[in-house]
């Protein structure tokens, strides 16, 4: 076990070595000029600007010294500055990263135990009203486009109904608690600021809510039909056979075997969130990986697209070893070596 | 051997089980009568398809919805056709064991052994603590034989091999000390050597505790040894019963005599195994009068008009219009 996890955390930073090398290349081989997010286009003409800043900017080395001087940096945890911003990536990844962490955090939270509980549900009632609700109702999550949900939802209950607060992390004039998770939920509890939790909690509602009901979805239709698969196992007759009644069959029988599967299903959505959340950002104002995502790609700002694919892959790093890990402790029939 | 009850322990009048298939309506059961006394073992006979399993599995209501049950099962004299669930959850795992073929399958995968035997004691004796549960499952385990026990308890199925596995499902059937175990064919996944052992074990639980066992068995072999009694069953009725020695000494059914040429023999007898020609006749499409007549060696036209009742014939019962002919012709 332990050596699986070691093993695994010392594969991930040459994993990492090897995207950053391909996002590298794949952001040369692009046709746009990322000049054009650094000079002003009045200055275009002057070529003494155009030299100073491709000078500046390390565009006048070849190809391969830009890509030794990027690696050589990349390992000293050096991503770079950002043509857009002009601050090192990292610092822009780092005040981004727990903005979208808290929210995909809610919104996989909201979408295992719905999709888990409405899978439950469909399954117990096979072919009846409750199994065509529960699955109606996950796949409007799954087909609504989020920027269309996600702005009906603001516009019923944040300005019609009044009852939640519109888009942000916070209200216009709230002071972000002390940063030290930079989830603003924990962060304000821990600061034992109970009002601004909150305030934070509902900004988080509405978004969260979005973002999983995309998930809820699939989670329904998985938890459903590997139910459905293990109530048919010879092992659910012999819980019957013993004097198990129907409810402990279902919940301490079928779905420990049932959510062994859906495991795999709920780490990629979160791993995959991370990076796909940019609708759900852009509508809700979440100031996130993914809003950070489209404005490096729509300027050309290299250093941010790498900077933002490595999160990425990190996240599905991380999220694989974690369902292996939960894989293994579910199942006792997987050994991890 | 104890002294029988004159009272059933469990009585079936009138079996009848019928799926709803969507090829139509198909009856797996048409009229079963058994009855079972306190500590008496009654092997049911027939190949795969003959209703044996579906019988039982009625009883203990183990069917899926699809299944329509009718006719009357007595256990104790109380009705289990058409019981509600809570009454049969009362009584299946504490009056009324079962143990079924493949134990590998038949145990929960992610629980441990001794967790699942003790959710068997738990669900009857609520007031039996975890700890207590525990230690009577690990008793449990080494009454079947099962070596270490306290360390086996502890692991999962797969960590079992077949035979022990096997043993660990008798030790959760009778862990609350049922009257009455069904065992569905218990040896079939097993090696033979292994075979015999469960056998042995199931053989000294009704000595010891007087237990009435219904072995559910493809095999004929299995219940010569082991049973007081034997009804075969095909396609779905109880084609002939007796005590054993009756029926393998004076059978008068041509299938089960086809069964008994078809058993491999230690005494003589050098010549080929006889296997009965055929196969069981599908459910939706069974025979005029006796299912057995395609394939039977000694039917006559009239064998196909009406469904033989089971009758005495000699000292056995038998559903066979020839059954008198046949006291002629010797086993």
């Amino acid at each position: 076990m332990l050596r699986f996890v070691l093993r695994r955390v010392i594969a991930t930073p040459l994993l990492l070595l090897g995207v950053a090398t391909v996002a590298f290349f794949l952001s040369q081989m692009t046709k746009g000029d990322p000049l054009s997010a650094i000079v002003p286009e009045r200055q275009m003409n002057n070529p003494e600007v155009v030299a100073a800043a491709k000078q500046k900017w390390g565009l006048d080395k070849s190809l391969p010294e830009r890509y030794a001087l990027y690696i050589g940096n990349l390992v000293q945890g050096d991503l770079g500055t950002s043509f857009s911003t002009r601050r090192p990536v990292s610092a822009d990844l780092a005040d981004r990263l727990p903005a979208t962490f808290e929210l995909v955090l809610a919104a996989m939270s909201f979408a295992t135990l719905f999709g888990i509980t409405l899978g439950v549900v469909a399954a117990r009632y096979r072919d009846r009203a409750a199994d065509y609700l529960a699955r109606m109702f996950a796949l409007i999550g799954s087909s609504l486009p989020v920027f269309w949900s996600g702005l009906l939802l603001l516009f019923v209950f944040s300005v019609q109904l009044g009852w939640l607060p519109g888009p942000g992390r916070l209200d216009a004039r709230s002071v972000a608690p002390p940063g030290i998770t930079g989830l603003y939920t924990i962060d304000a509890l821990l600061a034992g600021n109970l009002p601004l939790f909150v305030e934070a909690l509902h900004h988080l509602l509405l978004p969260a809510v979005v973002l999983g009901w995309s998930v809820v979805g699939v989670i329904v239709r998985l938890v459903r039909s590997s139910l459905l698969e293990v109530l048919g196992q010879d092992y659910i007759r012999t819980a019957r056979a013993k004097g198990a009644g129907e409810k402990r069959v279902m919940l301490h029988h079928a779905l420990r075997n049932a959510l062994i599967p859906t495991l795999t299903i709920i780490g990629f959505s979160f791993a995959y969130l991370i990076t796909g959340a940019v609708l759900t950002e852009t509508v809700f104002s979440w100031p996130g990986i993914g809003s950070y995502a489209v404005s490096s790609a729509r300027s050309l700002d290299f250093p941010a697209i790498i900077g933002v694919t490595l999160v990425g892959s990190l996240a599905f790093l991380l999220a694989n070893l974690a369902t292996d890990l939960a894989y293994a402790l579910a199942n006792p029939r997987v050994k991890l070596q | 051997m104890t002294v029988l009850d004159p009272t059933p322990l469990i009585d079936i009048r009138d079996l009848r089980v019928t799926f709803n298939t969507p090829r139509g309506p198909a009856e797996a059961i048409c009229g079963v009568d058994l009855s079972l006394k306190p500590g008496e073992v009654l092997g049911i006979v027939g190949e795969s398809g003959s209703g044996k399993s579906v019988a039982m599995m009625a009883l203990m209501h183990l069917l899926p919805p699809s299944a329509t049950i009718t006719g009357s099962v007595t256990f104790h004299g109380r009705e289990l056709v058409g019981a509600p669930r809570a009454e049969m959850d009362r009584l299946r795992g504490a009056k009324i064991g079962m143990i079924f073929q493949d134990p590998l399958t038949a145990f929960n995968p992610v629980l441990t052994v001794g967790a699942q035997i003790v959710e068997a004691l738990r669900l009857h004796d609520a007031a039996l603590s975890k700890r207590a549960a525990w230690d009577r499952a690990v008793e449990l385990l080494a009454e079947v034989a099962i070596p270490q026990p306290d360390r086996r308890a502890a692991q999962y199925p797969h960590e079992f091999s077949g035979g022990m596995r096997q043993r660990a499902m008798i030790a959760m059937a009778i862990a609350n000390r049922p009257e009455l175990l069904i065992a569905d064919e218990p040896t079939t996944a097993l090696d033979v050597t292994v075979q015999a052992q469960i056998m042995d074990v199931l053989h000294k639980l009704r000595e010891e505790r007087g237990i009435g066992l219904i072995l559910i068995t493809h095999d004929l072999g299995v219940v010569a040894g082991a049973a007081d009694r034997i009804a075969v069953m095909y396609s779905g009725r109880i084609v002939e019963q007796g005590t054993v020695d009756d029926v393998f000494y004076a059978s008068r059914h041509p299938y089960t005599r086809g069964l008994i040429a078809a058993l491999p023999r230690l005494d003589g007898g050098d010549g080929p195994l006889t296997a009965i020609e055929g196969t069981p006749p599908s459910l939706f499409n069974r025979p005029r009068g006796c299912a057995f007549r395609p394939r039977c060696p000694v039917a006559l036209a009239p064998c196909g008009e009406d469904v033989p009742p089971l009758r005495r014939a000699g000292v056995v019962e038998s559903a066979c219009w020839r059954a008198a002919d046949l006291a002629e012709v010797p086993v």
